[in-house]
C-alpha cells in the first residue's frame, strides 16, 4: 500500500529538509530554543513521511531498522559517556568538566544577551547530540514497527 | 432532582477552583532563591546562552538520562510487543 504520485515525490523533496532542520536544531541546542528531544522528534518525522507515504518494500532500503536500533543504542551509551567524563574527571556524575576548559566546546561565553558561538558549553552539545541520535532511532523505529504490524495482516 | 443536585455541586466545585487564583498572588514565588541563581550564574557556569538548555542537560542531567532510559524502554516494549503479536509467522524484515 503507497500514496499517490503526488504525495511520493513531495516526500521525497521534504526528507532532506526536513533533517536539516532537525540537525540544525539539535546541533545549536545551547544557543537557540530547542534542543536534542526536539530536533530527534524533527528528524523522526522525516522518517515517519518516508514510512507512511511509501509501501514497506519500497521504504526498506531508505529507512533501516539496524541502523535505527544501533542509532538508539549509541545514542543513550553516548549520553552516558558524556555523564561519566565528570566522574574520570574526578567530579560529579554528569558535571560539565568540558566548560571553559579551552577544549572541545570548551570556549567561555560573553556574559549577557549575545547571539552566541557554536564551540561553547562543554558536555551540553555532545549530549545534545547523544539524545537527538537516540530520539531520532527511537521514535523512528517504533513507527516501523507499528506500520509493520498493521501491513503485515494485509500483505 | 438528581441531575440538578449533582449539577449544583459540579457548579459549587467550578466556583471554588475559579476563586482560589483571586486569592494567590502572581509574581512572588515563596522560594525564589534557586531560579535567582540560575538565571544569575547559569550562563557563566554551564557556558551556554541557552539557560533552559543548561538546566536541562547539565544541572538536571541525571533527569535527562531517566528520560532517555525511558523513551529507550517504550521502544523496547514496542518491540516486544510486536514480535509476540506476530509469534508463528515468519519475520519478513528479520
Amino acid at each position: 500500500m503507497q500514496m499517490s504520485k503526488i504525495v511520493r515525490t513531495g516526500a521525497v523533496i521534504l526528507y532532506p529538509f526536513i533533517i536539516i532542520f532537525g540537525l540544525y536544531v539539535i546541533l545549536h541546542g545551547h544557543l537557540t530554543p530547542g534542543g536534542g528531544f526536539q530536533g530527534g522528534a524533527v528528524v523522526a518525522t522525516a522518517a515517519a513521511l518516508l514510512l507512511v507515504s511509501f509501501s514497506r518494500e519500497d521504504v526498506r532500503g531508505m529507512v533501516r531498522k539496524a541502523v535505527l536500533s544501533v542509532q538508539e543504542s549509541a545514542g543513550l551509551l553516548l549520553f552516558c559517556g558524556a555523564g561519566i567524563l565528570g566522574l574520570l574527571a574526578g567530579l560529579p556524575f554528569f558535571a560539565n568538566v568540558l566548560a571553559n576548559s579551552g577544549l572541545l566546546f570548551g570556549m567561555p561565553v560573553v556574559p549577557g544577551p549575545n547571539p552566541g558561538d557554536l564551540d561553547t558549553a562543554g558536555v551540553i552539545p555532545i549530549m545534545n547530540i547523544a539524545v537527538g541520535v537516540e530520539v531520532w532511532g527511537g521514535l523512528a523505529i517504533i513507527l516501523y514497527y507499528m506500520l509493520s504490524g498493521i501491513r503485515g495482516e494485509g500483505a | 432532582m438528581r441531575k440538578a443536585l449533582v449539577f449544583a455541586i459540579f457548579l459549587a466545585w467550578a466556583a471554588g477552583l475559579l476563586a482560589i487564583p483571586l486569592f494567590l498572588s502572581f509574581g512572588h514565588p515563596a522560594a525564589a532563591d534557586m531560579d535567582t541563581y540560575y538565571i544569575e550564574n547559569g550562563q557563566a557556569s554551564a557556558a551556554a546562552n541557552n539557560i533552559v538548555t543548561s538546566i536541562v542537560f547539565d544541572f538536571r542531567g541525571f533527569d535527562t538520562l531517566g528520560e532517555s532510559v525511558v523513551l529507550f524502554t517504550a521502544v523496547t516494549g514496542v518491540a516486544l510487543m510486536y514480535r509476540k503479536m506476530r509469534e508463528g509467522e515468519e519475520h519478513a524484515d528479520e
